[in-house]
C-alpha cells in the first residue's frame, strides 16, 4: 500500500493534487472505493483499508482516493459542491484506470455512474445531514444554547452551516439533502455482513470479521 | 410487543454503539450512567444512538424530548423506548 496523488478537476478549471491511499500492481481488476463521509469515514476507515488489504491479496488492485475538502485534501470543504465531488470521483476512476466502484455509507452517492460496482450500506444525503444536525443541537444544549433543526436547516439555506467540525456550503447542502444512491449498484447491506456497522461506534474501530466478509463478497463479484 | 423485546433491543443497540461486549450490556441496571458518565458517549454518538433507537423502534424522536434526564441512566432511556413504542402502537402507525 502506498499513497499516490492524482489530478482532481478544480471547479474554476485546473486542477489539484489530491492523495489515494493504492494498492498498485497493474492487475485486470482494479476497485475504486468511494470512503465513507465526514464522522462515518473516520469511523469506517480502518475497516475500509482492512478490506483493501485483503482484496491486494486476492489478486485486485485498489485505490482510495480523498474527495476534495476531506482527509488529506487542502481544499476548502466549504467550497465543494456535490457536482465537483461526482466529477473528482469520475477523474480518480480514469486516472487509475479503475475497472469496478464500491462506494461505503454516504460515498454510495458518489459513485461513477459508469462503472459496475457495490454500495455498502448505502444511505442517503438526508439522513446524514439529520444526524449531523441532531448532534449540533445536543451539543449545544450541552454548552446551555438552544438551536433546534429547523432553524439551523434554514440558517444552513441561506449561509452554509458547521455541522460536526465539517463547514457545508449552502449549495452543497442543498444538493445533498436531496442524493440517494443510484439504484444499478449491487447492494451489500450489513446484515450480509454480519455484527453491527462499525460507523456507529462512538470511536473508530475495527473488526477482521467483517472486513473478511466484505472483501470476500467483493472478491466473489470481481472474480466472477 | 413487550418491555422485555425493547430492552433486549435497547441493549443490542448500545452495545453496536459504544463497541461492548454484550455480556457487559447485559450487566447494565436501570441506575447505570449513560451520557455523562460514559466517555464513548459524546454528542455525535449520541446522535447516532437516537438515530438508531428510530431505525431499530421504528419510533420518531423529536429534538425536544431529547432531555438530560432520558440520556442520564439505562433506566432512563429505556422508559422513554418503552413509551415512545406504546404511543407509535396506539396510534396505529
Amino acid at each position: 500500500m502506498v499513497p499516490a496523488t492524482w489530478p482532481c478537476p478544480l471547479p474554476g478549471g485546473g486542477q489539484a493534487r489530491e492523495y489515494a491511499l493504492i494498492f498498485d500492481h497493474g492487475r485486470e481488476t482494479r476497485l475504486l472505493i468511494v470512503p465513507a463521509l465526514f464522522d462515518e469515514g473516520n469511523r469506517l476507515r480502518r475497516l475500509t483499508v482492512d478490506v483493501m488489504r485483503r482484496l491486494d491479496g486476492a489478486g485486485i488492485d485498489c485505490v482510495l482516493p480523498d474527495l476534495p475538502g476531506c482527509n488529506e485534501s487542502l481544499q476548502p470543504l466549504e467550497f465543494q459542491d456535490t457536482a465537483d465531488w461526482l466529477d473528482a470521483m469520475v477523474a480518480a476512476a480514469r486516472h487509475f484506470g479503475a475497472t469496478h466502484a464500491l462506494g461505503i455509507r454516504g460515498g454510495c452517492l458518489f459513485t461513477p455512474g459508469h462503472l459496475p460496482g457495490w454500495h455498502y450500506a448505502p444511505v442517503k444525503g438526508s439522513a446524514i445531514l439529520r444526524q449531523m444536525l441532531r448532534a449540533r443541537v445536543l451539543s449545544a444544549r450541552e454548552a446551555g444554547r438552544e438551536e433546534d433543526r429547523d432553524s439551523l436547516d434554514a440558517l444552513a439555506h441561506e449561509d452554509g452551516i458547521v455541522l460536526a467540525g465539517y463547514p457545508l456550503g449552502r449549495d452543497f447542502y442543498m444538493q445533498f439533502a436531496t442524493m440517494a444512491p443510484q439504484a444499478d449498484a449491487t447492494v451489500i447491506a450489513q446484515d450480509d455482513i454480519g455484527g453491527s456497522g462499525l460507523w456507529l461506534r462512538a470511536e473508530p474501530g475495527e473488526n477482521p470479521k467483517q472486513a473478511d466478509a466484505l472483501a470476500a463478497t467483493l472478491a466473489i463479484g470481481l472474480n466472477a | 410487543m413487550s418491555d422485555t423485546v425493547t430492552d433486549q433491543l435497547l441493549r443490542g443497540i448500545l452495545a453496536s454503539v459504544l463497541g461492548l461486549a454484550p455480556d457487559r450490556v447485559a450487566g447494565f441496571d436501570a441506575q447505570t450512567g449513560l451520557f455523562g458518565h460514559l466517555p464513548e458517549l459524546d454528542s455525535m454518538a449520541v446522535a447516532g444512538l437516537l438515530t438508531e433507537l428510530e431505525d431499530r423502534l421504528d419510533i420518531v424522536i423529536d429534538d425536544d424530548e431529547i432531555d438530560g434526564e432520558m440520556l442520564e441512566t439505562y433506566g432512563g432511556l429505556l422508559a422513554f423506548a418503552i413509551r415512545k413504542r406504546e404511543g407509535t402502537a396506539s396510534t396505529g402507525a
